[in-house]
């Protein structure tokens, strides 16, 4: 399985702070995933995940390019961030 | 050189400036200088009064990035110790947000490398400020002279 979370605006717009993704045999990579939630969850999905300045993060750290995820991987997906 | 020491804290409570600097020599030896820096919230952002903000971070990512940002720092400049303090949860205008302290041999270790986890901090580590104020709430937007700052590292 993959978990997978939103933060601040992803979250509230999509209505969802995470959800569990199963693994499929043949492999799935970050792209995939975000599409295939779109296609699951439909265009409110594709709109709030499809934003050019969405950030994407995998086991913690800001992915680079598309990596292949692994069971047990942690994704996240968040708006530009506003700390400090 | 010993490995400097290096601490991150999440948390909703008010910290004590004075105390987290005291605490940030306790034990080394050999500093000449300590620089921090202390963000306090905001009146007004964009011309609209502030009422309370909401801090939302990724817990665990956060202490992580930020640890990344110290080891960085710590890289660069010969740190004796480094720490950050960052709150979340309900925030009134006038209280403080966010500490970062850095200690050193020298005062421009201490004042680059202060500089260096601030701006890296804006805009790498995982926090969002929503604010509310007299128009409702809103998330507060990244500011582009924000990525510029820490570019220029």
């Amino acid at each position: 399985m993959i978990e997978v979370l939103f933060f601040a605006q992803v979250r509230e717009r999509l209505d969802c702070a995470s959800l569990t993704v199963a693994l499929p045999e043949s492999g799935l990579d970050l792209d995939a995933l975000q599409a295939q939630l779109i296609a699951e969850h439909g265009a409110d999905w594709g709109d709030v995940l499809g934003q050019d300045n969405i950030i994407r993060a995998v086991n913690q750290t800001v992915a680079q390019g598309n990596p292949a995820l692994r069971d047990g991987d942690e994704v996240a997906f968040y708006p530009p961030v506003t700390g400090g | 050189m010993s490995e400097p020491r290096l601490s991150v804290r999440v948390q909703v409570e008010d910290f004590d400036p004075g105390a987290l600097q005291d605490s940030l020599l306790a034990g080394a030896a050999g500093e000449g200088a300590v620089a921090t820096f202390t963000g306090y919230v905001r009146r007004s952002n964009e011309g609209e009064n502030i009422a309370s903000m909401r801090l939302e971070h990724y817990p665990g990512m956060t202490e992580k990035s930020i640890a990344g940002i110290m080891a960085e720092a710590a890289g660069r400049w010969p740190l004796l110790a480094a720490a950050v303090v960052h709150r979340v949860g309900l925030l009134v205008p006038g209280e403080r947000i966010v500490w970062v302290g850095v200690s050193s041999a020298h005062r421009e270790a201490a004042f680059s490398a202060c500089e260096f986890v601030m701006d890296y901090l804006k805009t790498s580590a995982p926090f969002w400020k929503k604010e509310v104020g007299p128009g409702g709430e809103r998330w507060v937007s990244a500011r582009a002279s924000d990525d510029a700052r820490a570019g220029r590292w």
